[in-house]
């Protein structure tokens, strides 16, 4: 069996594995110990997934299954600013679809890619509940409502004036 | 050792003492909405502003407190000021501007902020406001025969006629009024009672006494339905709220959902230690059947009956879960039900585990909502300190133990086979069944899966009993119903409902209609796995057999209004590129299928498709329906065939006349422009990426429809409506 030659995992998720690992069905907590990685790091790398399937004693095909599998879980890098356009039915009646392509259009970049700087990325989520204040974009933890096709470069702007 | 009615003793006193020392009952009370939505919208803001100025104002007779949220959603944040003897005041869309104002003026004078009164057409601040019954179901018309009286009466007593507003409500769980059918009940704010009569003789008393003379008229009162009462005083005076039933929501934007003390007060955990008690597991399951209650996660299925087949193996290991994975895109009631009020799902789930002899139950949420976990966990931690959850509860020797299971978004998760699965971190995919989970679920053992919204309803059973339960509702279809309305409506949130109530009732009276200028066009309900209903049918009672009927389902209780600018033939590619890409691919009709049915969808939106295409859609359609091994297959077809049924001269027209009789399938428009109109600011030429708009400076500008990409970004950017689209 290969082994693995990086540990890369950080001590608290392996802490947590560990205590996985004690109770019953341990390997039903792959979803968990999976959202732990991405939640510090944004995207689950192969290392990583590697380094779950030895610890946790899980095939690690069973492990990219799983990853694969989501929508949820990325396995790539996002960029600083991670556009998410949602894309439910609501949002979609009030023209989601335009506001995904002014995204597009004023970062020069498609659905699922990166800016080469590495600050914006975009993606759609499908619906995360704020229907009535149709169409919602979120911008890493914030949530816009009702955002028109116009108001586009102006919250790109905000966004990078953060740095 | 303490017996469960000391433990269950011990723990209401302390709630009691907690509720006496916050003063809560004497003092003015500010709410503020804090839900996921109302947070989007700025609450956390408004929460922080009036905390800010309640401080520098000294008074410590003033409680500010977050509650769930009221599914008021458009017009969010709401904030609720409740006056000791005011007819209570619901702010909405309040900035930390407008906080001031209603700080300075409300608070501190005793004026309400008219101007910034929720609905406040509908509500302008009366002396006394009369709320009468008009649900379609008991009362009706007689609610406006009523109004007539009533103004008569208080035309006849001398009482200023602008000091009185009058509403029309849904039901206030009154019904037992049928039983004598000359019996009316109406309630008055802001004394928040509600009068019983008959004659035309009492209806003048009431009014001299409490309407002239300001004094309650105590030997006709009645009491309702303690459930729907605690939110008619509450937002009984909101339009928008009293066509309402609460029950599912009987709680949410009532109490701090983070607050054991505040579920307790509103008869929380009452249920629980009488029945660990006092009665037994069969008891349980028996009520819970004889209530009607049906699974609300779409199916339908008789939840006792459920509940029953889960015990009749005799494996001593059993489970019961929770199905908050709300997958559906266009449906948020099971959020703001986790959101406004946990506890009443773990006292449900702890009272399904007793009937089924479960000792662990799972909630299976998304971990799209963030929110939603962070209360749910509060809610296990507090309730766990409590002893009310883990090894046994209230010294009653039962022992019942919940844990969170985070999805990772997949829709087909919602479907119950996958959804174990995810639970046992495997990925989503359905199974054949039978066995069903009551028999053989997690890890093989019988597990017991009920959606968020029915879980919400089991304690209120219980409590209240299923013949409380069984009188809403319609004869196969008990209790009420919670639906996500949004889309094209002026009022989009969350409405709940008795089943039987018609989509035009949903819509128009609590909904408010469609914006000004449009007209209805369709109902989707169901989601992904409805269908769309069409604006003929909008008369039709909403309950499991009259939905299927139309080809549509109840699914979890979206409701997306769709109006004249919406295309149909859009709307259904739409859900089927959302079903094609959430296909788990086990089976080969849905994997397949789908996507074959949206290749053929995406030749008719973009204008290549010929008539037999649709032919073939439908043949395709019906066979996924019939061949695909889950429900996310098994229903995937349904908003293609209930178009094609509904709306198949649309599809007609994208084929045989290449044009979208909405102007919504981008393909098929045709821009031009308009001689008459243009100023030639050469505005459409600069934005057109393509290049294909010619035309000198204040000359008429001609669009190249060859080479023309039909983006549309001519059509935005003109000023003067001189470019057409058709």
């Amino acid at each position: 069996m290969e082994t693995v030659t990086t540990h890369s995992l950080p001590p608290d998720i392996v802490e947590f594995i560990e205590a996985c690992k004690q109770q019953e069905h341990s390997d039903s907590y792959l979803i968990a110990v999976l959202h732990r990685i991405q939640g510090q790091f944004g995207w689950l790398s192969e290392d990583h997934m590697n380094e779950v399937a030895q610890r946790l004693q899980v095939p690690s095909a069973t492990v990219s299954g799983v990853a694969t599998f989501y929508h949820f879980f990325r396995l790539k890098p996002r960029g600083k600013h991670a556009v998410s356009v949602c894309l439910g039915t609501a949002c979609f009646v009030k023209g989601a679809d335009r506001v995904l392509s002014a995204f597009e259009s004023e970062l020069g970049i498609s659905l699922g890619e990166t800016t080469q700087d590495g600050l914006f990325s975009i993606e759609v989520s499908r619906c995360i509940g704020v229907c009535a204040l149709a169409p919602v974009v979120t911008i890493n933890e914030k949530t816009y409502s009702r955002v028109t096709p116009t108001q586009v470069p102006e919250m790109i702007r905000a966004e990078a004036e953060k740095g | 050792m303490a017996s469960i009615t000391s433990a269950y003793g011990a723990l209401l006193e302390k709630a009691l003492k907690e509720y006496d020392e916050s003063g809560a009952a004497r003092k003015v009370i500010i709410q503020v909405g804090s839900a996921t939505c109302e947070i989007t919208a700025g609450a956390d803001r408004v929460r922080a502003e009036f905390d800010k100025l309640i401080i520098a104002s000294g008074r410590d007779d003033i409680l500010l407190k977050q509650v769930g949220c009221t599914g008021r959603c458009a017009r969010e944040p709401v904030v609720g000021v409740f006056v000791p003897g005011q007819i209570p005041a619901k702010y909405e869309q309040v900035t930390e501007e407008k906080v001031h104002s209603i700080f300075q003026s409300h608070i501190l004078k005793g004026q309400p902020v008219t101007e910034l009164i929720l609905d406040k057409k509908s509500n302008r601040l009366y002396d006394h406001l009369v709320t009468i019954c008009s649900s379609s179901q008991c009362c009706g018309d007689k609610g406006s025969a009523l109004e007539a009286r009533l103004l008569k009466a208080i035309e006849a007593q001398g009482v200023p006629s602008e000091s009185v507003g009058i509403m029309h409500s849904g039901c206030m769980g009154l019904c037992d009024s049928a039983s004598d059918p000359d019996q009316r009940v109406m309630m008055v704010f802001p004394e928040k009672v509600i009068y019983r009569f008959k004659t035309d003789a009492e209806l003048a008393e009431i009014v001299t006494s409490q309407l002239k003379e300001n004094t309650i008229l105590t030997k006709y009162v009645t009491h309702t339905d303690r459930v729907l009462e605690e939110f008619f005083k509450q937002y009984g005076d909101v339009s928008f709220f009293n066509r309402q039933t609460r029950l599912t929501l009987r709680n949410s934007g009532l109490i701090d959902p983070e607050s054991l003390t505040d579920y307790m007060l509103k008869d929380g955990y009452k249920a629980l230690p009488w029945i660990l008690k006092e009665k037994t597991p069969e008891w349980v399951i028996e009520e819970v059947t004889r209530s009607g209650l049906r699974g609300r996660g779409g199916g339908g299925f008789p939840t006792g009956v459920k509940w029953k087949n889960t015990t009749l193996n005799d494996d001593p290991i059993r489970y019961v879960v929770c199905n908050a994975d709300e997958g559906d895109p266009g449906a948020f009631m099971d959020r703001s039900a986790l959101e406004g009020d946990p506890f009443t799902i773990i006292e449900g789930m702890t009272l399904g585990g007793y009937a089924v002899g479960a000792h662990k139950g799972f909630i299976y949420v998304r971990a799209e909502y963030p929110l939603a976990i962070e209360r749910l966990e509060n809610a296990i931690e507090v309730t766990r300190e409590n002893h009310l959850l883990g090894k046994n509860i209230l010294n009653s020797g039962f022992d019942f133990d919940l844990e969170i299971r985070l999805g990772a978004g997949a829709f087909v998760c919602g479907e119950e086979t996958a959804l174990l699965h995810s639970i046992e971190g495997k990925r989503g995919q359905p199974r054949i069944r039978p066995p069903y989970p009551s028999q053989s679920g997690l890890w093989g053992h019988p597990t017991m899966i009920n959606n968020v919204e029915t879980w919400a309803n089991i304690a209120a059973i219980l409590l209240f009993g299923a013949d409380w339960y069984a009188r809403f509702g319609t004869e196969q279809s008990k209790g009420t119903k919670v639906f996500a309305l949004a889309g094209k409506v002026k009022n989009t949130g969350l409405v709940e409902v008795p089943m039987g109530t018609s989509l035009r009732e949903i819509i128009f009276d609590i909904g408010g209609g469609l914006e000004e200028g449009r007209t209805l066009k369709s109902v989707q309900t169901g989601g992904p796995s409805g269908g769309c209903i069409p604006a003929s049918k909008v008369d039709t009672p909403v309950d499991y057999e009259h939905l299927k009927a139309l080809g549509s389902i109840m699914g979890s209780g979206g409701m997306i209004v769709l109006d004249d600018e919406d295309c149909m033939v859009a709307t259904a590619r739409f859900f089927v590129e959302f079903t094609q890409s959430e296909s788990c691919g086990k089976c080969v009709p849905c994997r397949e299928g789908t996507l074959r049915m949206l290749e053929i969808l995406d030749k008719i939106t973009m204008g290549q498709a010929e008539l037999a295409d649709l032919d073939r859609l439908e043949r395709l359609a019906r066979l996924v329906k019939h061949t695909s091994l889950c429900g996310l297959g098994q229903s995937a077809p349904n908003p293609v065939l209930s178009a094609l049924e509904n709306f198949r001269e649309e599809f007609e027209a994208h084929i045989t006349e290449r044009r979208c009789p909405a102007h919504k399938c981008r393909q098929l428009l045709q821009y031009s422009v308009d001689a008459d109109k243009c100023v030639g600011c050469t505005l459409c030429a600069r934005r057109c990426p393509v290049s294909c708009i010619s035309g000198e400076r204040r000359g008429v500008h001609v669009i190249d429809a060859d080479k023309c990409i039909k983006c549309g970004e001519c059509f935005n950017a003109c000023k003067f409506g001189a470019v057409l689209q058709k």
